[in-house]
């Protein structure tokens, strides 16, 4: 699973790209929660615009995330979703939980 | 039960590992585009297939290989089947399936995902003897579109 980091005045961007499934996300649970220690940010963005497709394994990814900036109190934003991945988030409707940027 | 017979169907057995999760969605679409689907409707399909057969993966063998198997059924009125079936471990209250057995990486949301990016979602499982997981989807008919 490509993943890139780039850090702006504690922001923390994360772009994510190809297919989020379980085969894919494994250990990169794991190295997003080093990134966010190592960098402690204010605000995490997770750009998706580079994701093809994505399940639930995402959502798992995605809470895990908002957790890690609450213990920060930080704040998480998600951008750049196409229309797959957008349904999914909506249909667990993770907007309650994490703001989407369209 | 329906007694329609179906005009089309594949099955496709494969072991319980997670490289096999995209082969699985990507060969449901690919026997969905007999349909004519729109892009919406083949990431429906994908997304449903790559939950159930991710749950046979991770939930019914947890410590070992085993068995899985994907049925796909074209039925008259641009309507597809999807059945995913394990001989694994089984899921004890198959009603509040609303939880994970599996470690942090899941979410617990795979059938509310399936549920709704399908018509119909119809779950057997029985402890100890596996899981059989149905979902219906019905495509749009689209004129000019060759139906089976």
């Amino acid at each position: 699973m490509p993943v890139a980091y780039a850090t702006h005045n504690r922001i923390l961007t994360i772009s994510l790209s190809g297919d989020i499934d379980h085969h894919s996300v494994k250990g990169l649970l794991h190295s997003l929660e080093k990134e966010v220690d190592a960098v402690l940010p204010r605000q995490v963005v997770v750009d998706c615009s580079g994701v093809t497709f994505m399940d639930s394994s995402g959502i798992a990814i995605l809470l895990r995330l908002r957790q890690q900036m609450d213990e920060l109190s930080g704040t998480i934003q998600v951008t750049g979703l196409n229309e797959q991945p957008a349904r999914v988030l909506r249909a667990a409707g993770i907007g309650r939980l994490i703001p989407i940027a369209q | 039960m329906r007694t329609v017979k179906y005009t089309n169907q594949v099955v496709l057995t494969f072991p319980s590992k997670s490289a096999n999760e995209a082969f699985a969605r990507s060969a449901a679409a690919a026997f969905a585009a007999q349909l004519d689907p729109t892009l919406d409707e083949l990431g429906d399909v994908k997304t449903a297939v790559s939950e159930a057969v991710t749950n046979a993966i991770v939930h019914a063998y947890p410590d070992t290989l085993g068995k899985v198997e994907m049925k796909l059924r074209l039925y008259p009125g641009n309507e597809m089947e999807l059945i995913v079936r394990d001989w694994g471990v089984g899921i004890p209250d198959v009603e509040t399936p609303l939880f994970t057995t599996g470690n942090e990486e899941r979410s617990g949301m795979g059938f509310t995902i399936m549920e709704s990016f399908t018509d119909t979602l119809k779950v057997r499982s029985v402890p100890g003897k596996g899981t059989t997981v149905t979902m219906r989807k019905r495509f749009a008919l689209r004129a000019g579109g060759q139906h089976p």
